[in-house]
């Protein structure tokens, strides 16, 4: 075996830019022994091998990664001084040696993806442009795809809790890094079959009954798979992203109409593509924090749109919590016609996504009014999402609020409960 | 580094959609190989935002030209390399040269230090991508040889194979890599980045 001594021969691994060319193979020739520093001069020199030359030759490749015994490096180096053609391939591959460089492992920095597609976009602008409703899940899955770019078995296994809100307790539910991208996969998947692509789950189950709802399809993956999910969703994974935006970009502004089925409710394809922009950040933030890396939010603009959507969301998960009594108790809710403006919440996000919201509290077809406003929440942008997402409970929810109490708190429960599985 | 070679079919798909100017199509190229890009230019400059800088150009080139890849020539991940290889060596001369006296002109002693430092650039890109996309498990040999410092006994036991095996694929692996230094007509685009 050869010491570590062995390779301070031709040591260019140590990060230098320079490919170290190898000492010339003359003075081996000329002196016909092996280079001095390939033994230890403290040890008496190994006595060569016998060796045939196709073996010597074979042994070329090994040598010049000092790869080999101290002997097999002996009977080499005394073989070079007899052969042209193995001196002449040797000095070659010594050479190839000093060009192996570490790969370099500099992460990517993630906003110069839109940075290039955007000056791409500009000197030619595209024929079938993504919809701007689909651009958000066009950079979160790419941002979240980066993430897991590097990831070992390690990272791919690191446990992972899912978080949400239900009936206002939280919830939760242990997985894995493996097992959240499997999640996404499942879930995405209700969009895929809306749009009439294949269903992953029927690929994963081997046809069965297709499950509804994301937390259904989530279990029915995680079930019916190899389990547990490992590093190979991640490719079906980003080949059904990759195909959802192709294909919403063909079908364009006529199927902002469709509708896609969530198991207990529905949501238009625009809204769809948002949610599920929504919910890869929130996950991909979920395993940046299990495998302790750091995420970034997304791009005010794309953030915006995902506030925009819960927003919008809020009313009718208001309502329902009327319904399942859940509403504080006392005040029942004022009839409002469908249009007319009724009680509202200011809801006020701040940041560079933000904006401003006027949330109808009593019915969610009525209208959100200025005049009519009896309370007044202000919350960061990702706070807002955090809580939206069942990260933040309710009640510590960093929000300044003035106004009626109960709406506010209502509108604070309603946000967490918009979260999910 | 471990994206498996894209069948031809992925390349004239791309390539298709590229030039029927498709959005997500370029959007999909990035993913694949913004990394490949990325690493070469930064071989080659050294720097990270002249790198990022070539990348943007090399994916400008791409999306405007999609019809100059000839699939016949190879895989669409050899032509983007080689179009990042000479674009990153163009902004490297660029930038050497730039530096030299104000008045423009170097002398010819500098001007030949300028080439020296391009060539070695060169080499050392082409070197990358060679050990980027050798197989698998010539790479996996020189991997376990070369970083880890395992002899070619230990590297056949890590890897299964026989000693024999091992010895080959090192030598193989070393043979390729030293195509590095052929700056000579290359085979098709694989040889020419």
């Amino acid at each position: 075996m050869n010491g570590p001594e062995g390779f301070a021969a031709h040591d260019g691994r140590d990060g230098a830019r320079e490919p170290r060319i190898p000492p010339p193979r003359a003075s081996v020739e000329d002196s016909g022994l092996p280079l001095p520093d390939f033994t230890d001069p403290g040890k008496p020199d190994p006595v060569p091998l016998e060796l045939s030359h196709d073996v010597l030759k074979s042994l070329l490749g090994a040598w010049a990664l000092a790869a080999c015994s101290a002997a097999e490096t002996a009977a080499v180096e005394e073989h070079l001084g007899d052969c042209g053609a193995c001196a002449d391939e040797a000095r070659r591959l010594r050479e190839a040696v000093g060009l192996l460089q570490r790969p370099e492992s500099l992460d990517l920095d993630p906003a110069l993806r839109t940075r290039v597609l955007e000056s791409c976009l500009k000197r030619r602008p595209p024929r079938i442009p993504v919809p701007e409703w689909a651009a958000p899940y066009d950079a979160e899955t790419a941002r979240l795809d980066a993430l897991l770019q590097d990831f070992g078995d390690a990272e791919w296994h690191a446990p992972v809790r899912l978080r949400w809100f239900e009936a206002d307790e939280a919830t939760s539910r242990r997985t894995t890094v493996a097992g959240v991208i499997a999640h996404l996969l499942s879930v995405d998947g209700l969009v895929a079959v809306a749009l009439g692509l294949d269903d992953p789950l029927t690929e994963a189950a081997g046809g069965e009954p297709a499950a509804v709802g994301p937390a259904a399809r989530t279990d029915a993956f995680w079930r019916t798979s190899h389990f547990p999910p490992t590093r190979s969703v991640r490719a079906p994974w980003r080949e059904q992203s990759h195909r959802l935006l192709r294909t919403v970009s063909f079908t364009g502004g006529g199927t902002g109409g469709l509708m896609v089925p969530y198991g207990d409710f529905g949501l238009p394809l625009h809204d769809a593509m948002l949610d599920r922009s929504f919910e890869c950040w929130v996950h991909a933030e979920d395993i940046a924090e299990a495998v302790d890396y750091p995420y970034e939010a997304p791009a005010p603009r794309h953030l915006h749109r995902m506030i925009d959507l819960a927003a919008r969301m809020l009313p009718v998960a208001l309502a329902e919590r009327r319904r399942a009594g859940l509403s504080g108790a006392g005040r029942p809710p004022r009839l409002v016609q469908a249009g007319e403006p009724g009680r509202s919440l200011r809801l006020e996000i701040e940041g560079a996504a933000g904006g401003e919201w006027l949330i109808p509290l009593d019915s969610p077809g009525a209208r959100g009014s200025a005049d009519l406003e009896v309370a007044h929440v202000a919350l960061d942008g990702v706070e807002f999402c955090r809580l939206a997402a069942g990260h933040v409970p309710p009640e510590e929810a960093a929000a300044g609020q003035v106004g009626d109490r109960e709406a506010i708190r209502d509108v604070l429960f309603a946000a967490a409960g918009l979260s999910r599985m | 580094m471990t994206q498996k070679d894209a069948p031809p079919r992925w390349d004239r798909r791309m390539q298709q959609r590229l030039a029927r100017g498709e959005a997500a199509a370029l959007g999909e190229l990035y993913d694949r190989f913004a990394s490949l890009v990325h690493s070469l230019a930064h071989r080659v400059l050294g720097d990270e935002r002249a790198a990022d800088g070539v990348t943007r150009e090399v994916f400008a080139h791409v999306w405007e030209h999609p019809d100059s890849y000839d699939p016949k020539q190879g895989p669409m991940r050899s032509w983007v390399a080689q179009v990042t290889h000479r674009l990153a060596v163009q902004r490297l001369r660029a930038t050497e040269s730039a530096a030299l006296s104000p008045g423009g002109s170097g002398s010819a002693e500098e001007l030949r230090s300028v080439e020296g430092k391009v060539r070695r650039a060169s080499v050392a890109a082409r070197a990358d991508y060679i050990v980027h996309s050798m197989p698998a498990p010539l790479r996996a040999a020189l991997e376990l040889a070369y970083f880890q410092r395992r002899d070619y006994r230990q590297a056949a036991a890590d890897l299964g194979v026989t000693e024999d095996e091992a010895r080959r694929r090192l030598r193989l692996g070393l043979q390729l890599l030293s195509t590095a230094h052929d700056a000579g007509t290359p085979r098709g685009h694989g040889g020419a980045v």
